[in-house]
């Protein structure tokens, strides 16, 4: 399947950095530091799931790599990649069908009409909406929806996809089947994946490595590389074991907060 | 196993067909049918209300006549091309009035959902002109602009613009925030954000705000009808006025059911058409 690497532009394979970033909301005493210094540096193809508790600013690291916030401080450089963002909301637009959102993507991005079309029905046949073209968003079910908003990330030859808690309002069947379903289309293709979540066995059931991110202010306190053999299973055992070490050390960041 | 392609699609395929949300579309007949009913029964206690008023002898019939006689005079003012021609002028008042009250309101309902100054600097006289009655601007009207078509079309434009800018306004305002920001990760920045996401998202508003429009711009040309009498212009109004003087209490009401049955008309056909079709395509509406 052709997917961002169809872009006859030559791909980026540098890093993606994230150096001594801060950012800080509201001013004066109710100032409150989402993130605080914080680095990171993510492989090209890499699949990052960063995880932490509320307020550890996940959320906002993945706006400021979009370029939807401003920083405060430090650099952000993302080695030159076409990025593309998936919500925990579908956000597709109510106003459009499916294929037209997609299509939109595209055409934002230049693509000419005659292209549009083929890549359109690719991508549909990708998260698997063939025949869903014509409907319109809120006529597919929540787990339809959100593989249409993957399509449209994609869409826009996304090199860089950032998603934030996408399958957090899913049935859990759902969300597993979603888990397959990116896994398979990271695996084929050139995608260096960010994907942020609270859930701890989901950030390891997808993840090449776990970044543990703190709360208030957000920094990273430790990462784990996940060697966990490629397609996993979300209730298989090594999965589990691992989520345990990972949520033990997660609970310990949380406990830090309510001395 | 997950392993398998062709067996996760066969996952995703069953669990989409268990979780799509199904709609209810009852027969085309049986829905008309049901929108209309209700309708008739109201026109029909409004009839009946009325002639059991002129029973009661509260008022003698040439002032106040049954109904029977309105509803054929009515039906025979229908075959006359005078009453023809008081409709088309008439509408081509509240055409080219209401367009551009559109035009008018478009515009600065844009300027000011864009920029916090000129918000903060004429909001809320944009919702105080809402609530002014147009009749109070139409002694200035004739003032300025004598007894003309431009007096009336002034008098529309002020009465339905603020409303058509307001709706506009309020759909910018509740743009889902969600929705702005897919758009720009998707590379929709200035006008392209504005075509793609800003407005067709704030078009139902928008919508809302057109036909609260279209019943200020309707109310403000019916008085300017009475008020601004131009005798080559034989429109609606004019025959009103005129069945006054004449004492033809028949024909007056007659034409006072034209007025109100085109502002029903033009509401529920032409705005309650595009409102409901907007809301239907974008789920916001139940039992489709």
């Amino acid at each position: 399947m052709s997917l961002a690497s169809a872009s006859v532009t030559v791909r980026s394979t540098r890093p993606l950095l994230i150096e001594n970033v801060s950012k800080t909301y509201g001013d004066g005493r109710s100032a409150i530091a989402a993130l605080d210094r914080l680095t990171l540096e993510i492989k090209d193809r890499e699949f990052v799931c960063l995880l932490g508790a509320s307020g550890c600013g996940k959320s906002t690291l993945l706006n400021l790599i979009a370029g939807i916030y401003h920083l405060d401080n430090g650099a952000i450089d993302t080695g030159g990649r076409r990025v593309g963002m998936v919500f925990q909301e579908p956000a597709l637009f109510p106003w459009l069908t499916v294929a037209r959102n997609i299509d939109l993507a595209m055409r934002l991005q230049g693509a000419p009409a005659e292209s549009r079309l083929q890549r359109r029905d690719d991508l549909l046949g990708l998260v698997h909406l063939e025949g869903f073209g014509n409907r319109r968003p809120h006529e597919l079910s929540g787990g339809m929806q959100q593989r249409a908003a993957l399509a449209r990330a994609l869409a826009q030859n996304s090199e860089l996809l950032l998603m934030d808690e996408p399958f957090g309002a899913l049935d859990a069947m759902t969300r597993d089947s979603l888990h397959d379903e990116l896994e398979r289309i990271w695996s084929g293709s050139d995608l260096t994946i960010v994907f942020v979540t609270h859930n701890v066995r989901e950030a390891v059931r997808l993840g090449n490595r776990v970044v543990l991110l703190s709360s208030r202010p957000g920094r990273v306190v430790a990462e784990f590389e996940v060697d966990i053999e490629r397609p996993r299973r979300i209730d298989s055992e090594a999965v589990a074991r691992m989520a345990a070490v990972i949520t033990d050390r997660l609970r310990e960041e949380v406990r830090r907060h309510g001395r | 196993m997950v392993a398998d392609p062709s067996r996760l699609a066969d996952d995703l395929r069953g669990l989409d067909a268990l979780d799509i949300p199904r709609h209810e579309t009852g027969d085309r007949v049986r829905r008309v049918w049901s929108a209309v009913w209700p309708k008739i029964m109201a026109a029909a206690i409004v009839l009946a209300v009325w002639q059991v008023v002129v029973w009661s002898g509260w008022r003698p019939t040439y002032v106040f006549p049954p109904p029977a006689p309105v509803l054929s005079e009515l039906g025979s003012m229908l075959t006359t091309a005078k009453f023809y021609r008081a409709v088309s002028i008439t509408m081509q008042r509240a055409a080219l009035g209401f367009g551009m009250a559109a035009l008018v309101g478009m515009a600065i309902g844009a300027a000011v959902s864009q920029s916090r100054l000129l918000r903060r600097a004429i909001g809320s006289i944009i919702t105080g002109l809402q609530s002014m009655p147009s009749i109070a601007w139409f002694p200035f009207a004739i003032l300025v602009f004598k007894l003309s078509e431009a007096a009336i079309l002034f008098v529309i434009v002020l009465g339905a613009a603020p409303a058509i800018a307001n709706g506009l306004i309020a759909g910018v305002d509740h743009i889902p925030t969600i929705l702005l920001r897919a758009g720009k990760v998707l590379g929709a920045r200035g006008l392209s954000a504005w075509r793609h996401v800003v407005l067709p998202a704030a078009l139902p508003s928008f919508v809302s705000g057109l036909k609260q429009g279209w019943a200020f711009a309707w109310r403000s040309l019916m008085a300017g009808e009475l008020l601004v009498m131009i005798a080559s212009r034989p429109s609606i109004g004019f025959r009103l006025d005129n069945a006054r003087e004449l004492s033809d209490a028949v024909g007056l009401l007659a034409m006072m059911l034209v007025v109100l049955l085109i502002g029903i008309l033009i509401d529920s056909l032409v705005f309650g058409t595009v409102e409901r079709r907007i809301r239907r395509n974008r789920g916001l509406l139940q039992g489709g």
